[in-house]
């Protein structure tokens, strides 16, 4: 384990921490904004560029953007001290039991302690070559997808006409 | 270099951090950053095994990824605009004050 990964990595799930237990959903977004940066940089880590730059486009500047947005409009008139669940012990019990089962079939796995071959040459062109020849029919069913959802999100959240409230 | 199991570790952690939120809080904006955590634990998954296997230069955990965050950021946008509306309709996001159907 190398310096820079365990910072990054310590970064990324501390911040995830916050974003979860934080009080406040403002400062929850803007911990889940260090989340996703901190995601970016493990994908540069592993040599993965394009995604992590994608990462940073789309989740730091979209997604992020997004939630913030959505935790203002839907705030005004929230109680200040949201309540937990009347139980949240069954829901984080859940939680610990599931990051047990993968922690051991990590540990129980001989893949995990393989180690990575020479940085792989991978760039955008030959990536974006990759897109439009084998992948170009899942690229294109995305490019539908992603109007669809942009149509359906203006839809379902524009005001009705006759106005019920 | 870290070795895969790293990665592993890191992912598997992200995915229980958005399963306990999604899980115990309670305002729906709140359950859908949880969701967005444990779809990031995947993507993390996914980039790790493409950089740690035989082949990398087949790319196919690169562009599993990238599809992985266009669909992700169309589920975000849709969650959203939904959440948006309940609440013009319940005045809460809170998910267990959301029972009816009809409104």
């Amino acid at each position: 384990m190398t310096l820079p990964f365990a910072i990054i990595a310590g970064l990324t799930v501390g911040s995830a921490i916050a974003a979860m237990s934080l009080r406040n959903l403002v400062h929850c977004a803007l911990s889940l904004v260090l989340t996703f940066a901190g995601l970016a940089g493990l994908y540069l880590q592993l040599n993965a560029e394009f995604v992590g730059f994608t990462q940073i486009l789309v989740y730091v500047g979209a997604v992020a953007i997004l939630i913030v947005f959505a935790i203002l409009l839907t705030r005004s008139t929230e109680p200040k001290d949201e309540p937990a669940t009347v139980t949240p012990w069954i829901g984080i019990a859940v939680a610990v039991g599931a990051f047990l089962t993968m922690a051991l079939a990590v540990l129980a796995s001989p893949v995990g302690k393989r180690v990575a071959a020479p940085a792989p040459e991978v760039s955008v062109k030959t990536l974006g070559q990759k897109l439009m020849t084998d992948y170009v029919l899942p690229l294109e069913v995305m490019a539908l997808l992603l109007t669809a959802a942009m149509l359906g999100a203006v839809i379902i959240a524009m005001k009705d006409k006759e106005g019920q409230r | 270099m870290t070795p895969l199991s790293g990665y592993l570790f890191v992912s598997a952690l992200l995915f229980c951090i958005g399963l306990a939120g999604a899980l115990t809080r309670r305002n729906a904006i709140m359950v859908l950053i949880g969701i967005e955590l444990m779809l990031n634990a995947a993507n993390l998954n996914f980039i790790a095994f493409w950089r740690f296997s035989e082949n990398p230069e087949t790319m196919t955990g690169l562009t599993f990824a990238l599809f992985s965050i266009a669909i992700a950021a169309a589920e975000a946008a849709v969650g959203l605009a939904l959440i948006i509306t309940i609440y013009r309709h319940f005045r809460t996001a809170n998910v267990d004050k959301v029972e009816d159907m009809k409104g």
